[in-house]
């Protein structure tokens, strides 16, 4: 009688540990809805208001003004797609061929203290980076190219690619480890060099977690504020080259929050989930991806 | 190995190229990041003292010292780690043992976790701002900052948690269900136990990440430079003061090399910790089985 009880003693309290972690997992998974919602709530003075048009067709960002108030995006939407782009595209050779070096050439002690290193500069805060930003690299652009303001799409750039720099190399590398070694003996066995089978086998094979990393990186260069609110000049232009100040649309967030009134402050949370609806179409994209290359993991 | 002579020397050349193009890649960017690091202890260093670290801020951060944002970063770390944490790992159990895997209700749990990991760090700004400053009525405060980066780090702990619960010996719970032991004992006094090592791994990580999170506390911690008092005032973290003295403070950039030296060495130090602990529980692992 007592060990019948102590089950259903013991199945009670399972109930109750259940329902209460039920209730931090529903916080967890919910947590995002409630930041959407908030968002949304910002935003609403300004899409009930019709501006959401204007963000496309007006020509230029002065929200504030009076006499003639503008709300155009256009301008920081390029910002934020040339400053991510340059980025991704200075990053990508120069992390995967560290992959490749890493994986192939390196030899074992090198190798760990390559990841090693790497996987400690993931850390560092965005924050540090754009400090040294403005000390190093923009006196460098202005000694490179005198006349320019410095602060540029370029240093925004440059910046940004140091900063996501170990993420794809981190990815690439892992990426190059996961393709099989039958494989690679396989191309060994049909008389392909070490560089045949790299540029052949190794790098087809890995293509998929290199993407993946390559995402992963223009979805944090896209969302970063610290390092280019420092060093890209915040200018809401479309530049005519590498050397002109660009503004972000992080940025345009927070520098302007600080001191926005009601109205302009909307058209800011408007900016915040177009922000947001960009990288959750690249991190969308990413898990689409994996799902489809092994489904039945059930999104845990 | 038998390779056709006349393919044999392009394939040289290309391999040479590789392999010197791979360690340029990887020299420049040691070499960047060293650059980094020693610009920072060169204009940095100078400036720490002991005073650096116990004096009030003075002149709008040209002078004195940082104890005020030292505090304030403490808090807001205390507040984003006490919500953080039980809400994290409380997640990531009912997943692991608490819901039939695949189920909708984990799927939709888990999608979005993920979906919050993708969140940029200025919308948690945006949505710390609102949701906890305004609507709950905390105001520009510590404990508004902290809970808004415990959002940003939850998905990081669960899946962490998550990780370590996912990868113990699956004839663990067996074992213990045929010793007739609750759901509720096995989940706490073995699996929790047992997964702590990447539990912490996992706790280590998140506090970097918020150490070094600025855009997100903006809005929420604010900019006050005086000495908190309690959870309710307002305190400026070390990233966010780098920043103030960067952008919007002139000749500040002495102080702002002396604090990001002074954040750097503790990301080092957090991330250092966390492979540490990861290499020395994988070779504990390595060796058990």
């Amino acid at each position: 009688m007592a060990s019948s009880r102590n089950i259903s003693l013991s199945r009670c309290v399972d109930r109750v540990t259940g329902g209460v972690l039920a209730l931090f997992a529903l916080v967890s998974g919910g947590t995002v809805l409630l930041l959407l919602w908030n968002l949304f709530a910002g935003a609403w003075p300004a899409i009930e208001a019709g501006r959401l048009g204007a963000f496309f067709t007006d020509a230029k960002w002065q929200p504030g003004s009076q006499r003639d108030p503008q709300f155009g995006m256009v301008t920081m939407l390029a910002g934020s797609a040339l400053v991510t782009v340059l980025a991704v595209a200075l990053a990508l050779p120069v992390g995967l061929a560290s992959a490749i070096f890493h994986r192939f050439y390196a030899p074992p002690l090198l190798a760990r203290w390559n990841r090693r290193i790497m996987e400690l500069l993931i850390g560092v805060p965005s924050v540090i980076f754009g400090f040294w930003g403005l000390m190093v690299v923009v006196p460098a652009i202005l000694r490179i190219a005198p006349g320019t303001p410095g602060q540029s799409l370029l240093a925004g750039g440059v910046v940004l690619a140091l900063m996501i720099l170990p993420l794809i190399a981190l990815t690439s590398q892992a990426a190059l480890q996961a393709v099989p070694s039958s494989l690679l003996q396989a191309a060994a066995g049909l008389g392909l060099g070490r560089a045949r089978t790299i540029v052949s086998v190794a790098l087809p094979a890995a293509r998929g977690g290199i993407t993946t990393g390559v995402f992963l990186g223009l979805a944090r260069a896209l969302g970063e504020t610290m390092a280019v609110v420092l060093v890209c000049g915040n200018i809401p232009q479309i530049p005519g080259s590498l050397f002109d100040p660009i503004r972000p649309i992080t940025s345009t967030i927070a520098l302007e929050m600080g001191y926005a009134t009601a109205s302009h402050k909307a058209l800011l949370f408007c900016a915040g989930l177009v922000l947001m609806l960009c990288t959750a179409l690249l991190v969308g994209w990413i898990s689409f991806r994996k799902n489809a290359a092994n489904p039945g993991i059930g999104g845990a | 190995m038998i390779t056709h002579p006349i393919r044999r020397s392009p394939s040289k050349g290309l391999d040479l190229a590789i392999a010197l193009a791979g360690a340029f890649a990887a020299l420049l960017s040691f070499f960047l990041f060293g650059w980094l690091v020693w610009d920072l202890v060169r204009l940095g260093l100078p400036k720490l003292s002991w005073s650096f670290f116990s004096g009030e801020v003075e002149d709008a951060g040209r002078g004195g010292g940082i104890a005020p944002i030292l505090v304030s970063t403490l808090g807001i770390l205390a507040c984003c780690l006490g919500l953080a944490i039980p809400l994290g790992t409380g997640c990531a159990i009912w997943l692991s043992e608490f819901v039939r895997r695949g189920s909708a209700w984990a799927r939709l749990v888990a999608s979005g976790v993920d979906l919050l990991a993708g969140v940029p760090s200025i919308v948690f700004g945006l949505f710390g701002m609102v949701f906890f400053a305004q609507t709950l009525g905390l105001g520009f405060s510590i404990l508004s900052g902290g809970l808004t980066l415990a959002c940003m780090i939850l998905p990081l702990l669960v899946r962490t948690t998550l990780t370590a619960l996912e990868s113990l010996p699956a004839d663990l719970r067996p074992a213990a269900a045929g010793l007739g032991l609750s759901k509720t004992t096995t989940t706490f006094r073995l699996l929790l136990p047992a997964a702590l090592p990447g539990i912490v791994i996992g706790i280590t990580l998140g506090v970097g990440r918020a150490l070094s999170e600025t855009a997100a506390l903006l809005f929420t911690s604010g900019y006050s430079t005086r000495m908190p008092e309690s959870f309710s005032d307002s305190g400026r973290a070390l990233s966010v003061h780098i920043y103030d003295l960067a952008l919007n403070v002139a000749n500040g950039s002495a102080m702002a090399s002396s604090s990001a030296l002074v954040l750097l060495a503790l990301i080092l130090l957090v991330n250092s910790a966390a492979v540490a602990l990861s290499e020395h529980w994988l070779r504990r692992r390595s060796s058990a089985s």
